[in-house]
């Protein structure tokens, strides 16, 4: 089964997002998702400054078998990127919440993440893609 | 969904099944990187169970053969030799490629691919019209291929000595019926190993002894990055029956001599050569970071091609592919990934064997 912290907000789309509680938040994909691409060999981040509307595909994760596009859960600017996952795209196969988190945005506004999934909610809906 | 008979035995081992052609097989048992430098650093073995055996017996198996492949199995003398052909259609396209050994002159076996086994059979009996021969397809059979650098000396821990005696002086690209096994030094990675086949209710008590003799189970994953670093095609993305064997790197294995072998394709594939071949097949090697993916768009200052199959290199750490370029493409090209423009090397389609890189 993989593994959903109850701590964080989850998109449709798999990626998950921490709220850092100063209008800015962490993203990254889910362990669900990780592991249904399998060993990641690159990840075209996106570029810091960015101004990304949720929705927007902003990145791309590539396994050896296939590529997958990340997108923007909620809207704002890029302000971090996790440079690490240039050289180490495998960080987020084996830590996928915490060394291989991807980008921080700056929040448009605080209230598009209440549109977010919970843990339990992406648990379901992990449950029934299955 | 067809199953083989190590089915079981791949979902005890973790694996993730996929659908391969209509039959349930193992992408992976984990991690496909992993499988991948296991067979490139010691032993691995792959259920190769899914393509199909065919045995060839009779007066006219040879004709038949000369008539049917664009590779001339008279080059066949001794027993056990194998020989890697393509079957053309009329206009030169591949039907399929397979392997076929030389039994004695009235006796055959062939393995020809999964995913084109309807079309292959019903090609194969409508040639064979005429001709003294039968075919059978040897469902009865299981196969695995076991595959690096310490895959033979991890068999031969598990063989009797008689049998050992057979299978150590057997010559790459040979093989040998040892009771009712067959086993041959072929494979599709750019690895020592053997290719073997025996009854398939014997196939759970192989697997558990390979796996004891420290040979764990591979999926396609891991088979597909493998054959494409050692620069093997692959049926159905590297070539079809749309695309000529002249065009796909497969030159190699068309014997026009003797000049009077009538194949079937020679005088398509002549006629291509007469009005002169447009295309070659090539390696590409991404200079920066990424991956390349079939399909992709290849540009030379010769003009346009495409990637036929593309991945990331776990052996070279690189992005690497085959591709079909304007035969006048130099050492240099873009390839357009996402809509943006990426340099990548023109190479020899082969990128690694032996454990080895062959980049220069």
């Amino acid at each position: 089964m993989s593994n959903v912290p109850a701590n964080l907000k989850y998109a449709d789309s798999h990626e998950w997002i921490l709220d850092q509680g100063d209008g800015t938040v962490t993203i990254g994909i889910t362990d669900h998702a990780q592991a249904l691409l399998g060993d990641l060999v690159f990840v075209e981040l996106p570029e810091v400054g960015a101004q990304l509307t949720a929705g927007d595909e902003c990145g791309v994760v590539e396994s050896v078998k296939a590529a997958s596009d990340i997108y923007a859960p909620v809207s704002g600017e890029v302000i971090e990127i996790n440079h690490a996952l240039e050289d180490s795209p495998e960080l987020v196969n084996s830590d996928p919440y915490a060394a291989g988190w991807i980008f921080k945005l700056k929040l448009d506004s605080t209230a598009e993440l209440t549109g977010l999934l919970t843990a339990n909610a992406y648990s379901e809906l992990v449950a029934a893609e299955a | 969904m067809q199953r083989t008979p190590f089915y079981q035995k791949h979902l005890d081992a973790g694996a993730k099944m996929v659908d391969f052609a209509g039959w349930e097989m193992p992408i992976h048992y984990g991690s496909q990187l992993q499988e991948h430098k296991q067979v490139r650093s010691d032993a691995g073995m792959f259920d190769v169970s899914h393509m199909v055996v065919l045995d060839l017996q009779g007066a006219e198996a040879k004709p038949y053969l000369l008539k049917l492949l664009a590779n001339n199995v008279d080059k066949l003398k001794e027993s056990g030799k194998a020989l890697y052909s393509c079957m053309l259609n009329e206009q030169g396209g591949v039907i399929d490629d397979l392997i076929v050994y030389y039994l004695s002159d009235t006796a055959y076996r062939i393995v020809v691919n999964a995913g084109t086994r309807e079309k292959d059979l019903a090609w194969m009996r409508q040639q064979l019209q005429g001709f003294d021969a039968t075919l059978t397809e040897r469902s009865d059979l299981a196969m695995l291929a076991v595959q690096g650098p310490n895959a033979r000396a991890k068999v031969f821990s598990l063989m009797p000595a008689d049998e050992i005696a057979i299978a150590e002086l057997l010559k790459p690209f040979y093989g040998a019926q040892i009771g009712s096994w067959f086993i041959a030094r072929t494979g599709y990675t750019g690895e020592d190993g053997f290719e073997m086949m025996f009854p398939a209710e014997q196939a759970e008590k192989v697997w558990d002894a390979l796996v004891g003799a420290g040979i764990p189970p591979i999926g396609l994953g891991a088979r597909d990055t493998l054959r494409l670093e050692a620069g093997m095609n692959l049926y159905g993305t590297d070539m079809d029956e749309t695309t000529s064997a002249l065009t796909s790197g497969l030159g190699w294995t068309i014997a026009w001599e003797p000049a009077n072998r009538d194949f079937i394709g020679r005088q398509a594939l002549e006629a291509e050569k007469a009005v002169g071949v447009q295309q070659k097949f090539v390696g590409l090697v991404l200079e920066g970071k990424g991956v390349l993916r079939s399909h992709m768009k290849v540009t030379c200052e010769a003009g346009e091609g495409e990637i036929t199959s593309g991945t990331f290199s776990p052996s070279l750490g690189l992005a690497i592919a085959l591709a079909r370029v304007p035969v006048a493409c130099g050492e240099q090209c873009s390839i357009e990934i996402r809509g943006k423009l990426y340099p990548a090397k023109v190479v020899k389609p082969v990128f690694v064997r032996q454990g080895q890189s062959v980049l220069s």
